[in-house]
């Protein structure tokens, strides 16, 4: 990781800053559940469906906590429920059972009961998300400037100059040709589908990125350079990360700490450097002496 | 005309006074209080048919049939015009099935039931605006779904309407909607103010009278309480404007600031312009009043 | 200018019921009398009585002389009618399985108990254009009637079972169809009282269904049978025939009052497989369409829209129950359509107006 990166990740961490963001005990079913549920799966059962009721555990007492400035990675398999985790912090889902703490807002009080209308206003003031597939995080039958402009008018900004230069703006960092600003995102290549989508994520300067997958899908040499520009934004605005992959490689580059994650249960957390090197849960080594 | 006249062979057949029985207004005035509670909102009811077909007014002649009693005095007018078909077949129904006066002066009506306009001359506190609507669904410009706009709606989620007048800016250079143009109310729900021009929409804003709409065939009314303020959707540096008659005035009594009616002489096919609002019109060329001078537009 | 104004306008409507008027009668034909319609028009008044919403052939029969057979101008006066008429109570649900069958067929199985009876269908005519029909004479009428009369009398009696078994409840049985859902037996909503909501109860949406316009009806099952959506229907039963109207008898507990009788169309289709759960064996699915009087196509139609409207996908037109409900009443659509014809000229000044802005600007 070199030097440069242990100076800012001692910055970031080291000295303490506040915590933006608390998941305490987070549990995601799906189906009828039942008593037997939560003994029969998890990381333990290599599974996340219940024998009995067939319900799907896709998230088991998840708790961690996300400081400001801070990059964490969650790394895990299909079925691991690193997707689902974030779709729950992005309120694109409700929860089970557990908290979900957003500090600086409500005074730290749990955000999961908000009414929808409460939810959808914090999120487009707090969060920016970059999905996997673009289809699910930008809508193809509006131009690349207008779903920029989508989040800043849910922020109620109203100014049409003011929205279009941030909009135009965001773009050019994320390095989209400014002739593509008014064309239909549909038109455009994967990976530039996934920068409009960051574009859009910024939009609101907001102190929480999840980033799910984003790299996944694309060419390698594309994957890079989205990388990259990621890894530019963070250190230029300081936002935190949260980064979902089932690549190693990926987290190593960008996480600050990691999260493994197994079965809808975490299995390991620290810094990323320590897991690499000296992983202790059997499915972490696995995964750390897989990577290429 | 009598009902027998209007209707042959109804004969020994009783209508209720208004037509609808008195079960079925009551069930309107309920649907009418629950809207002028919450401005903007869409409240659906019943609407069952009427002898007027959907789609040609049945929803505001429905609210004027449970509001109106035999001291009311009848206005109703279609594009502005009192002798327009429209307007003509509705006061039929009403004045046969009421015995109501019916009046051709706006200052006169104490129920006005209009289609596509406003009175130029801005009612007052105890006058009750009736507009008849077709689509009272504003979110229907960018979602199908009346399931979806349900819930837009209930949590205030207007982007995606926002968003497709930036992208209208952005085409076309300005927001180029025209009849009907969404407004806020009393900073909360959309509302389509039924298709007015834009001319209209500053005499919504903060009136001092009451407004009714109603769409029978989508089956919902909503209102306008007095003093409410109407805001026209726009951005905070393109703001709202309404049509421009710059330069021209009308052919008949020589106003120059009301909306005027495009024209084609039937003989010599010449164009020329004429107040839309005709009773306003015949008031000032009887002198009643004086021609109006642009004041907005 | 005002007056002179209206009064145009109100004498150019009222010429225009006369001339509507003349042309309907100026003719050398005797005027059309309401019974000859009722009696010989039936499948027009059935579907009239169906989409007006009012089961009356008398009724039925003089909105069709009045709209000069337009069957949605027809339905329209019929429910404006309706509208007019106080609600006094509500019937007895009818027993469709004590119908007495006019028509009764399954394509499900060769032989059913109580046995196919084709009935009286025009499905098997050759749908050749028979000009003697233009110089019927009531002697040609009376021959006819008399013939037919007596053949009758000469056959044997056969006895029609006093209740054909429904071909849905053999299935049952065996549990090769679902139970009843147990919303089949809650209050039903009333559309006439409320005004529709998405999501919407199965007995609205049946309801909605059964006063639909057939041909928009039939249209949207059609896409649906052709792909959009695929439900490939098999009709388990079509019923036609009469059954009893009944309500609760005002006094004596439990007993009831038969009022008359109607004729109605019920069919029932069986669809593709499905798995209520995980653990549950498939079933068929099914759908459930009828209306009032003879409407064959409609019934069937409305089944497959039934099925159409419960598949998860939505991805086709006829799957999406606001799509299908909202687009398939006659009355208001065609109300609708029309209304396009009144005058528009504020409302066209108005985008003249941007239009000639915006070509200005650009210039």
């Amino acid at each position: 990781m070199g030097e440069h990166a242990d100076a800012s990740l001692a910055e970031r961490i080291g000295t303490g800053a506040g915590v933006l963001l608390s998941v305490l005990d987070l549990e995601k079913r799906y189906g009828p559940g039942c008593e037997a549920c939560l003994e029969l799966t998890g990381p333990q059962r290599s599974t996340n469906i219940c024998p009995r009721c067939r319900s799907v555990i896709a998230l088991r007492g998840v708790s961690f906590d996300l400081r400001e400035g801070e990059i964490l990675g969650i790394v895990g398999e299909s079925g691991s429920g690193k997707s689902t985790l974030v779709q729950c912090i992005y309120f694109d889902q409700d929860v089970s059972h557990g908290e979900i703490r957003v500090n600086g807002q409500n005074g730290g009080c749990d955000v999961t009961g908000l009414p929808r209308s409460e939810k959808r206003r914090l999120r487009s003031r707090l969060m920016g998300m970059v999905y996997q597939n673009p289809m699910q995080g930008l809508r193809l039958d509006i131009t690349s400037g207008a779903n920029v402009a989508e989040k800043l008018l849910e922020a109620d900004v109203f100014h049409f100059a003011r929205i279009r230069e941030r909009a135009t703006g965001l773009l050019a960092r994320t390095e989209i040709p400014a002739a593509f600003v008014d064309r239909l995102p549909r038109t455009l290549s994967g990976g530039m589908q996934q920068r409009i989508q960051i574009a859009k994520a910024l939009a609101n300067n907001p102190p929480l990125v999840l980033l799910d997958e984003v790299t996944s899908g694309l060419d390698v040499s594309v994957q890079a350079r989205v990388l990259d520009l990621v890894r530019e934004l963070q250190r230029e605005l300081g936002m935190s990360m949260i980064v979902v992959s089932h690549d190693m490689g990926v987290i190593r580059l960008l996480a600050d700490r990691t999260v493994v994650m197994k079965d809808g249960g975490i299995v390991e957390q620290g810094l990323t450097d320590q897991i690499l090197e000296d992983p202790q849960h059997p499915y972490t080594q696995l995964l750390v002496h897989s990577t290429l | 005309m009598t009902l027998e006249e209007l209707l042959p062979g109804s004969g020994g057949f009783r209508y209720n006074f208004a037509f609808l029985d008195e079960g079925a207004k009551r069930e309107v005035r309920r649907a009418l209080l629950k809207a002028v509670a919450l401005p903007g909102h869409q409240v659906p009811f019943a609407s069952p048919e009427l002898p007027i077909a959907r789609g040609w007014g049945t929803g505001g002649l429905q609210i004027t049939m449970s509001l109106i009693g035999p001291n009311d005095v009848l206005k109703i007018i279609d594009q502005g015009c009192d002798g327009s078909v429209n307007a003509v077949n509705l006061r039929k129904l009403l004045v046969a099935t009421t015995g109501v006066r019916t009046t051709f002066d706006s200052r006169e009506a104490t129920i006005l039931q209009s289609r596509h306009r406003l009175p130029e001359i801005p009612l007052k506190p105890h006058q009750v605006a009736v507009l008849q609507v077709p689509l009272p669904e504003p979110l229907r410009l960018v979602e199908p779904s009346e399931i979806a706009t349900r819930r837009m709606h209930a949590e205030g989620d207007y982007a995606r309407m926002w968003v497709s007048l930036y992208e209208d800016v952005i085409q076309n250079g300005a927001i180029s909607l025209t009849a009907g143009y969404p407004c806020r109310v009393n900073n909360t729900y959309i509302m389509s103010p039924s298709p007015l021009p834009r001319w209209d929409l500053p005499l919504l804003n903060g009136a001092e009278h009451l407004t009714l709409l109603g769409a029978g065939r989508e089956k919902r009314v909503y209102a306008v309480p007095p003093c409410t303020s109407v805001q026209p959707l726009e951005f905070e540096d393109l703001p709202f404007t309404v049509e421009s008659f710059a330069g021209m005035s009308c052919a008949r009594c020589g106003s120059s600031g009301t909306f005027l009616d495009e024209i084609y002489d039937e003989k010599t096919g010449l164009s020329s312009r004429v107040c839309s609002d005709s009773g306003f019109c015949v008031l000032v060329r009887e002198g009643a009043i004086q021609p109006r001078r642009p004041t907005h537009g | 200018m005002g007056y002179v104004a209206v009064q145009g306008g109100i004498t150019a409507i009222e010429s225009s019921e006369k001339l509507n008027r003349y042309l309907r009668l100026r003719g050398t034909s005797a005027p059309l009398g309401v019974a000859q319609i009722m009696e010989q028009m039936g499948p027009l008044v059935d579907r009239v009585m169906g989409e007006g919403g009012l089961y009356s052939a008398f009724h039925a029969a003089l909105a069709i002389k009045q709209a000069c057979g337009d069957p949605i101008e027809a339905s329209f006066l019929l429910r404006a009618y309706r509208s007019t008429l106080r609600r006094l109570v509500d019937t007895l649900p009818v027993r469709t399985g004590e119908m007495r069958i006019l028509r009764r067929i399954s394509s499900a199985f060769k032989t059913i108990p109580g046995g196919q009876v084709l009935g009286s269908t025009s499905d098997y005519e050759q749908r050749i254009l028979d000009f003697s029909l233009a110089d019927e004479t009531e002697e040609a009428q009376r021959e006819a009637v008399n013939s037919f009369e007596s053949q009758l009398e000469g056959a044997g009696q056969a006895l029609q079972p006093a209740a054909f078994r429904a071909v849905i409840d053999m299935l049952r049985d065996q549990g090769l169809v679902p139970p009843v859902p147990p919303e089949s037996t809650q209050e039903p909503t009333d559309i006439t009282q409320e005004s529709p909501t998405f999501p919407m109860h199965r007995s609205g949406r049946l309801q909605m269904l059964a006063r639909a316009e057939t041909g928009g009806v039939l249209a949207l099952a059609y896409s649906s049978m052709r792909g959009y959506g695929m439900v490939h229907p098999t009709v388990a039963e079509l019923r036609v025939g009469r059954v009893r109207v009944q309500i609760p008898h005002p006094w004596r507990k439990g007993a009831a009052v038969t009022l008359g009788s109607a004729v109605l169309t019920e069919v029932q289709i069986v669809a593709s497989m499905e798995k209520a759960a995980e653990d549950v064996k498939p079933t068929f699915s099914l759908g459930y369409g009828s209306c009032f009087g003879h409407n064959e196509v409609k019934a069937i139609s409305a089944a497959v829209l039934d099925r159409a409207m419960r598949s998860a996908s939505l991805g086709a037109p006829a799957e999406d129950q606001e799509f299908v409900l909202m687009h398939t009443d006659g009355v208001e659509s065609s109300g609708f359509c029309s209304h396009f014809k009144l005058p528009h000229y504020v409302t066209f000044q108005a985008d003249l107006d941007r239009l000639r802005a915006m070509r200005g600007a650009n210039e």
